[in-house]
């Protein structure tokens, strides 16, 4: 096991590069690997707590993480895209990139316009029927050939889709979802295990 | 306001650029036992500060898409630093009809800092361009004036690789190889069925610990930097030993503006703007070596006008910025259903193939002149932005369906990249825009670049054979292209592949090229350029390796003359 007594500046001193040329010494694996524990765990650490949007207002908010949520769902196995930060991670994107604040922002109003026209009530006060019927419609290009009045909806979902996907798929839940085994540091590549029939 | 400082010291050689080309000068010629000043217009890089080595997704807060999703337009916020392809302040433009892209490094150790580590020789025959099929122009060297420097830089940085005697590609020194990944045993096996060579890549990645520096931990992500220095990089494994010597002075925040001579077109030194404190500041020294990258150092000569040289310096030729070339580049992408049982397992391996493809179809008659390399990457790698939209796009819906087709198809992809060579032409070169400066007043390049059919033939070729690998493993061909549109076949627009070399070729006659073999100026004794400028041709080889051998070379030469007192 890495040696615990050794401190991280002395490996990072050892580690380092640049005006020393010190990386042409030995060091020793224990060490190095003692600083890729160190180093993870240092980057790991994350603030907690509750989330206050940078962008979106808490109505536009709450009908992202709505979304988010039928998007990728919880299921027996796992969180979804809600328990994954999703929302969070595009809301701060969101707060940093006027494109998407257009795409985004005015998807959500068209969502909105849009249950109002056909429910008389905006997409979060729609029932759970309702909401599904019109994620059923703006899920599918399809659906927009038919009737270009959905266009807009069509566009705003396949981006926002994307960005679910990313929000969870770069998570520890929706990583570990996938099977993902790796990112860790190996004296050997084992190489491929037996192939399934 | 500028103010200029002049330094009355004297340095034996004042280098420009800290990457492949520069840093293995830096090392040679300080070893060598000369003052040289190096000056990269970039800032240091703190290795385990700066890399992001072994950082999941979700410990960033923007998950890899860098800030307002921006950084996934260079390769993600996950990449070494500080690669571009636009760079505040400092633009570049594109003639009319042409698209040129520019990736540019400002850092110390440049572009090596992320690079592929993919290291190939060039074979015989790529030097002999002319010769061999009407073509270009020969190099007035051979490979047997470079295969020692070859021996000597892949000793030195370590480079992994099999002995396998394939003309297109020679063998070298090479460390043992890392063992396959499962898709990499799958596309094999379709390649020995359809008489396509497949063999351990040579990557610039050590499997044995080399000088001291540890073997790799096969985390997969060399293109983020490599906190241990199990890669290559200049900064890490080229500039150390170089200030070991006591003989470098390093000088960071340097944008060289021009290169300074005397009456006798000798080179005396450099005007540089310290970006610091945007002061002009010189630098003497009895020798130049430019290594600013191909582009840029074409940008810099061009741009040291003067009474003896009035087109730029070492131009008399009218050559520099002439002959650019990039790598034709073209890829697609497969679905393996058969992946989708693969168990779980760890499949990260060395950041990059652990085996692809030589050019194969050098004993027939082809469509296109030269040839191409195929790479190929894929299966269970670490997730990121980005991953799914292709799934959404093809498949659409939301909810739980979504959620289990994404199980099922994580892992099932491999992906195929042709690198290729490009022939030089009239239509493709890059000259200093009139228009343009940049914020130090700098004047840019403007690009003109033009594909012609032998490319195009090429790419069109490197597409029908990724659909056959694909089909024969018994997977979809997912890519769609056509002959139609601004990039037939899947083109890549120039300059995407980042092969971007020639703008100061060598060659045996001073009146069409700028070097001699030396990579030494015929204009100008004590001047020499050792990065992708003096290249004649761009075969369908990474040009790194060939770089650093010349520069290697180079920099010998330059001693040499030293201490002969011809400098």
């Amino acid at each position: 096991m890495p040696n615990e007594s050794i401190s991280r500046r002395d490996i990072l001193r050892t580690l380092a590069v640049g005006v020393t040329g010190s990386v042409l010494q030995v060091i020793p694996a224990e060490a190095a690997e003692y600083v890729h524990q160190i180093v993870h765990k240092e980057k790991a650490a994350s603030p907690a707590g509750t989330y206050t949007p940078k962008y979106f207002s808490a109505s536009q908010y709450a009908m992202l993480v709505a979304l988010c949520d039928m998007i990728i769902p919880k299921d027996a196995k796992c969180g979804g895209a809600v328990e994954a930060g999703a929302p969070e991670f595009i809301d701060l994107l969101t707060s940093e990139n006027e494109k998407f604040q257009l795409r985004l922002g005015g998807g959500l109003f068209w969502l909105d316009g849009y249950s109002t026209d056909h429910y008389g009530k905006v997409f979060l006060e729609c029932t759970p029927e309702q909401k599904k019927e019109v994620l059923d419609l703006i899920a599918f290009r399809k659906n927009a050939k038919q009737d270009p009045s959905l266009s807009q909806g069509v566009s705003f979902f396949a981006f926002l889709r994307n960005m679910t996907c990313d929000g969870y798929y770069t998570s520890k839940i929706g990583i570990t979802d996938l099977g993902y085994i790796g990112n860790t540091s190996l004296r050997e590549f084992p190489g491929c295990p037996p192939l399934p029939e | 306001m500028f103010q200029v400082i002049r330094s009355p010291r004297q340095y034996d050689v004042c280098i420009i650029g800290s990457g492949a080309g520069g840093g293995m000068a830096a090392k040679v010629l300080t070893e060598g036992g000369l003052n040289c000043a190096l000056l990269e217009a970039g800032p240091e890089v703190h290795p385990e500060k700066d890399f992001k080595m072994l950082m999941w997704p979700y410990e960033a807060p923007h998950r890899g898409a860098g800030v307002g999703g921006r950084a996934r337009e260079n390769f993600g916020e996950f990449l070494a630093p500080n690669g571009a392809w636009h760079i505040e302040g400092e633009p570049y433009t594109s003639a009319p009809g042409s698209d040129f892209q520019w990736f540019r490094s400002r850092i110390v150790g440049g572009r090596t800092n992320h690079w592929g580590r993919i290291a190939l020789r060039f074979a015989p025959v790529d030097f002999k361009s002319k010769t061999r099929d009407g073509l270009g122009d020969d190099w007035p060297i051979t490979y047997e004036d470079l295969a020692p420097y070859y021996d000597k830089v892949e000793s030195y940085i370590g480079v992994f690789g099999t002995k396998e005697n394939v003309p297109s590609a020679p063998d070298g020194v090479f460390l043992p190889p890392p063992k396959p990944r499962c898709t990499e045993l799958m596309v094999k096996k379709a390649c020995d069925k359809l008489g396509i060579t497949c063999i351990p890549s040579r990557l610039a990645i050590l499997t044995k610990s080399v000088n001291g520096r540890l073997p790799c931990h096969y985390c997969g992500q060399c293109g983020r930097g490599c906190i241990t220095a199990s890669n290559f990089s200049s900064s890490q494994v080229l500039i150390p030993p170089a200030m070991k010597t006591g003989k470098l002075t390093m000088i960071t925040g340097a944008m060289v503006r021009e290169i300074l001579v005397d009456k006798e077109a000798k080179a005396t030194g450099v005007s540089y703007i310290d970006k610091a404190t945007r002061s002009e500041k010189r630098i003497n020294a009895r020798a130049v070596v430019v290594a600013a990258s191909a582009c840029e150092s074409a940008r810099l000569l061009l741009n040291s006008t003067s009474s003896v040289f009035p087109t730029g310096l070492a131009n008399s030729s009218d050559t520099v910025g002439k002959y650019l070339t990039d790598s034709v580049g073209s890829s697609g992408t497969g679905y393996f259903p058969q992946l989708e049982k693969m168990p779980s397992h760890n499949h990260d391996g060395v950041g990059g193939m652990h085996m692809y493809m030589p050019w194969w179809k050098f004993d027939r008659k082809n469509d296109f002149p030269r040839g191409y390399h195929i790479e190929f990457g894929g299966g269970r790698e670490l997730p990121g932005v980005g991953m799914f939209n292709g799934m959404n796009r093809d498949e659409e819906g939301y909810g739980l369906s979504l959620k289990q087709r994404a199980r099922k198809h994580y892992g099932c992809h491999i992906g195929f990249a042709g690198r290729g060579e490009m022939i030089p032409n009239p239509d493709t070169y890059c000259e200093i825009d009139p228009d343009v400066v940049d914020q130090w007043g700098i004047p840019v390049l403007r690009f003109h670049f033009k594909w012609s059919d032998y490319e195009l033939l090429q790419a069109k070729d490197m597409q029908e054979t990724f659909r056959s690998i694909v089909e024969t493993m018994g997977g979809e061909y997912k890519t769609k292209t056509s002959i139609h549109g601004d990039l037939p076949f899947g083109i890549e627009p120039g300059g995407k592949i980042i092969h971007e070399v020639g703008t100061a070729r060598m060659g045996a006659d001073p009146k069409t090229s700028v070097l001699n073999g030396f990579c030494q100026a015929h204009d100008v004794k004590n001047l020499f350029v050792t990065d992708g400028a003096p290249l004649v041709s761009n075969p369908d080889k990474n040009p790194t390796l060939t770089i650093m051998a010349l520069s290697w070379r180079a920099s010998e030469y330059l001693l040499d003359e030293a201490r002969k007192g011809n400098l």
